[in-house]
């Protein structure tokens, strides 16, 4: 099975205090700034939407979004180009991207520190039905390079590996560990 | 883009309808050929977008980020897909949805498609279309696939062809109506997809059917073919026809569409669109993109001449049994319901009911001709509906409905044939994906094209408007008047119209204004349209407003409405009896704009926080690029070299020698149809007319090798059948490939000599020949 367009996303810790208008504001300098070094070409606004992508920076390699789905607020990394190199190495790239765009996102002083994620859960998906349809088959190939990298995200703690049982969606796991973890943690885990 | 692009063909061969599955490949070789240089750029820009595949802003590479306009490093920077149009740019995805029949399967693979290729969106047009954003032009073959697979074509959705066919989306269950006009509308579309008459237009074409002449949701006076139901009787019985109208349309100059009828025959339908489309093919103007819509011609010509035109035209039509073959089983397409009818229980009307649910009910549901049913309308916020509420609203209809859903030129969806009963639950269930609000038709439903959200002429944001105006109206909808409640908001970002702000009671248009050295938003107000009537007159600009202040001047202008009316005055009555002037003074002091320093959110448009530019607009591809009949089969034919070549290189040499045969005669014939459009696709037939008319006049002699290149092609039909060894085949395409430039040489000769009947390349079927001309 060939994994690719790897899609992550981290939730926010309390979305209360936050207005997804900011957010417009803040893609469009990551966009002037070119960040991460990525093509970075639009900012799309859906906050009219119920339970939706909120707002999205659409770039060329992959997109990021403020997104509402599930009513959850979190960081969406969707990754749109290929990748080259094994699954391992794209599992943690995509992670990687969204965990760098968490902490640019935590540290950008008009938030005001109001935005925090939850390290201790995220959900990946493979957007792709063709490559990787939601079965247990794929669960299966995937799951080792999955586990290989929670192993890395997580050192020694315990976590847990849920599918996604609606058939119809993409193919899609949330991983869960206990005790507490932030973004940094797990970009310093990833990189160590 | 996807890294499954190379697989869907072959997984999905056997669930498309051979025609899409071919249509389709032709598409992907098309874009393989571009890639390879091997197709204008102009040509290949017609080509998607007569398969719905559209530009999006910033694909010229280029990208306002409120300090300056700073390039955009596309990896393919180089190539192409239209002029000014670079291949890596994100585009539009337009999907035709004849008269907006959808069942479930296709709402679920829409919702799939919007979350694997798109943004997570599926947009609702105010043409009954989906559209999909932020797509990467590699992926469309597959998208298309996916869709053709489901029974949905997305050819000529853009371009100038005929566009989608939309009707009411209450045909066939409206009390109102004379009947339904579903069977018709989907025959129309069936008709006049890829009809060879078709295929040269100056520009686009659009079609719409009415079951009544009352209502608004079929909007037939603002377009190029119109037809309303209506019936008269003869020798005792009932006969079913049209009222029906031509020369409708927006834009920047709105036409409403003339009488061409007052009572078509259903059988003369057909028929009489297809004369139409070739008297708007043959005079409808080519060069000037601004005048070549068909209301142009039918003011030009004035409607009587048209209509003389027309019918001279169709009484030289060749019978097509298909003109009337749908007439006989016009009950075979009737709808029924999943469930037994059954009346509202009365504990859920009044304080009984859930919160909610009477506003709902009071706007947002219709009941039927068929008693015990209803229509309930799921309101989408902009016409917008993200792809897990669309999977959800498959499931939904799945419990209460069959596959009776449509989509409607308000942007929103309907569900027919709901038990009245069931209402209750329906309500709930659509409440808890989010798609719950009330509102439908009133004030809140507020239209809008996507301006500068996406579109490349947009000048101001009219989704941002409407986003906020849909907010603060929503928050006081309830304790409107209810002469306010029933207003009809539309927002275009631009005189272009595509939000059809000309029929609203309150419409806008992006304009923008200097201020200092600042360009401003703003909106010209456009007051007093009827969207009734099948959008029974237009409205009239009384000014522009800066676009922070149009919620000031909504709520102001209501205001005035509901103090100053007088008792049943209509809106459009109150505003004729203020007068334009009175107006004008109304909105006087909301004209200014505070300085940047005083007030700088005037200098952004809405959901925006950079300073407004217009420096992000780019060339419109609305109008489609205009490739003349003659290059469009001049490409096909040499994409028929390509596919041979490729069968050369599979070991296919039998078929890779007949397909570089077919390729010269395509070539020919393109050449041919200069001269004689109607000429069939029979070989001996285009090689007798090609040498009377190409060889012996010379006319195809090349200054240098004179007719060689034509002997290639007598000769290949002499052995036309093969056999075909490598070497044979490999022979044959070469002259095959020889043979096609060879004709597109001949083309610009005939272009630079100016011996075209007429400069687009295509010809009336009285042209002279080049003898003559």
């Amino acid at each position: 099975m060939e994994v690719q367009h790897v899609n992550v996303k981290f939730f926010a810790a309390d979305s209360r205090a936050l207005d997804l208008a900011g957010f417009i504001g803040i893609f469009n300098e990551w966009i002037r700034e070119r960040v991460g070094g990525e093509l970075l070409v639009d900012v799309a606004d859906y906050r009219h939407v119920s339970a939706g992508p909120g707002v999205m920076l659409i770039g060329h390699q992959a997109n990021y979004s403020m997104d509402e789905t599930g009513d959850r607020l979190g960081l969406l990394y969707n990754r749109k180009a290929p990748m080259n190199g094994d699954t391992g190495r794209r599992l943690a790239q995509a992670v990687r991207s969204a965990l760098t765009a968490c902490r640019r996102l935590e540290q950008e002083p008009l938030l005001d520190g109001r935005l925090k994620f939850i390290g201790s859960e995220f959900e990946m998906l493979l957007n792709d039905r063709l490559l990787a349809p939601n079965t247990e088959e794929t669960f299966a190939a995937f799951e080792p390079d999955l586990r290989t990298l929670c192993s890395r995200l997580y050192p020694s703690a315990v976590y847990t590996v849920q599918q996604n049982t609606d058939l119809r969606e993409r193919f899609g796991v949330r991983v869960k560990a206990v005790g507490s973890f932030t973004a940094l943690d797990l970009l310093r885990n990833l990189e160590s | 883009m996807k890294a499954s692009n190379q697989f869907w063909r072959e997984r999905l061969l056997e669930e498309m309808p051979a025609d899409l599955a071919r249509e389709i490949d032709i598409y992907e070789m098309e874009l393989e050929l571009r890639r390879l240089g091997k197709i204008d750029e102009k040509v290949l820009a017609e080509t998607r977008l007569r398969r719905g595949v559209y530009g999006q802003r910033y694909d010229n590479g280029q990208r306002w980020d409120g300090e300056a306009t700073r390039q955009l490093q596309y990896p393919s920077a180089a190539l192409t897909k239209g002029p000014s149009t670079l291949w890596d740019a994100p585009g539009m995805q337009r999907i035709k949805i004849p008269f907006g029949g959808l069942n479930v399967r296709q709402l679920e693979v829409l919702a799939d498609l919007a979350e694997e290729y798109s943004d997570g969106i599926a947009h609702v047009t105010t043409r009954q279309d989906f559209q999909l954003h932020f797509i990467h032009i590699d992926d469309t073959p597959s998208l298309m696939r996916r869709l053709a697979a489901s029974g949905i074509t997305t050819r000529e959705a853009c371009g100038n062809t005929v566009r989608n066919v939309t009707a009411c989306p209450y045909s066939g269950v409206c009390p109102d109506e004379v009947f339904d006009v579903t069977p018709y509308a989907r025959a129309c579309a069936r008709f006049l997809l890829g009809h060879p008459d078709c295929q040269d237009f100056g520009r686009k074409f659009k079609a719409a059917f009415s079951g009544c002449k009352s209502h608004g949701c079929g909007l037939v006076n603002l377009h190029d073919l119109g037809a309303i139901a209506v019936t008269r009787t003869g020798n005792g019985k009932e006969q079913r026809g049209f009222e029906f109208y031509v020369g409708g349309g927006l834009g920047s100059v709105p036409h409403q569409a003339k009488l061409f009828d007052p009572f078509l025959p259903e059988e003369e339908l057909l028929p009489t669109a297809q004369a139409i489309s070739r008297v708007f093919a043959r005079l409808g103007e080519k060069k000037n993109r601004n005048r070549a819509r068909l209301k142009f011609l039918v003011s030009d010509l004035g409607v009587e001449e048209f209509r003389k035109i027309v019918l001279q035209e169709r009484a030289t039509l060749a019978h097509d049994s298909r003109w009337t073959a749908f007439l006989k089983d016009l009950a075979a397409h009737a709808e029924t319901a999943l469930k037994p009818a059954a009346a509202l229980p009365p504990a859920f009307r009044g304080a009984a009911s859930p919160p909610g649910f009477d506003r709902w009910l009071k706007t947002n549901v219709f009941s039927q001709k068929q008693p015990g049913y209803a229509v309930a309308t799921v309101t989408l916020p902009l016409g917008d509906i993200t792809s897990v509420q669309l999977r959800k609203l498959a499931d939904i209809a799945r419990r209460f409905v069959k596959d009776t859903i449509r989509t409607t030129v308000e942007q929103n969806i309907v569900l027919r044939w709901v038990s009245e009963g069931d209402l209750p639950e329906l309500y709930g269930a659509l409440a808890s994906i989010g798609l719950g609000q009330p509102g439908a038709g009133t004030i809140v439903d507020i239209t809008a094209c996507p301006g500068t959200d996406t579109c490349k002429l947009g000048i101001a944001s009219s989704r941002g408007l409407a986003a906020e105006l849909r907010t603060r109206l929503a928050e006081q909808s309830h304790q409107m008047d209810q002469a306010v409640q029933n207003m009809h908001i539309k927002v275009s970002g631009c005189f272009n119209a595509c939000g059809q702000h000309h029929i609203a009671d309150l419409g806008f248009y992006g304009v923008s204004r200097h201020v200092a050295s600042y360009t401003v938003p703003h909106f010209q107000v456009v007051l007093g349209g009827r969207w009734t009537d099948n959008a029974g007159s237009y409205g009239l600009a009384m000014g522009a407003v800066p676009s922070k202040r149009i919620p000031e001047a909504v709520l102001r202008i209501t205001g005035r409405y509901v103090a100053d009316r007088r008792k049943d005055e209509s809106f459009q009555d109150f505003l004729q009896r203020l007068g334009k002037a009175e107006i004008k003074k109304l909105l006087q002091d909301l004209v200014s704009v505070p300085s940047h320093d005083v007030d700088p959110s005037f200098y952004a448009d809405w959901g925006d926080t950079r300073v407004f530019t217009l420096g992000d607009l780019g060339a419109g591809e609305c109008a489609g690029e205009v490739v003349s009949r003659v290059e469009f089969e001049l490409t096909a034919a040499e994409r028929q070299v390509f596919e041979s070549q490729v069968l050369l290189d599979e070991g296919e040499f039998q078929k890779a020698g007949e397909t570089a045969c077919a390729s010269m005669v395509q070539a020919a014939g393109a050449l041919v149809k200069i001269f004689l459009p109607d000429i069939a696709g029979d070989a001996d037939k285009i090689l007798g007319e090609f040498r009377t008319r190409f060889y012996d006049t010379e006319l195809f002699f090349d200054p240098y090798a004179g007719g060689k290149f034509a002997q290639y092609l007598f000769r290949a039909q002499q052995r036309a059948a093969g056999p075909y060894s490598a070497e044979v085949a490999h022979r044959r395409i070469e002259e095959a490939q020889l043979f096609v430039e060879a004709a597109y040489s001949c083309y610009g000769r005939l272009q630079a000599k100016r011996m075209l009947p007429l400069d687009s390349g295509s010809a009336p079927a009285t042209a002279a020949s080049p003898e003559t001309a």
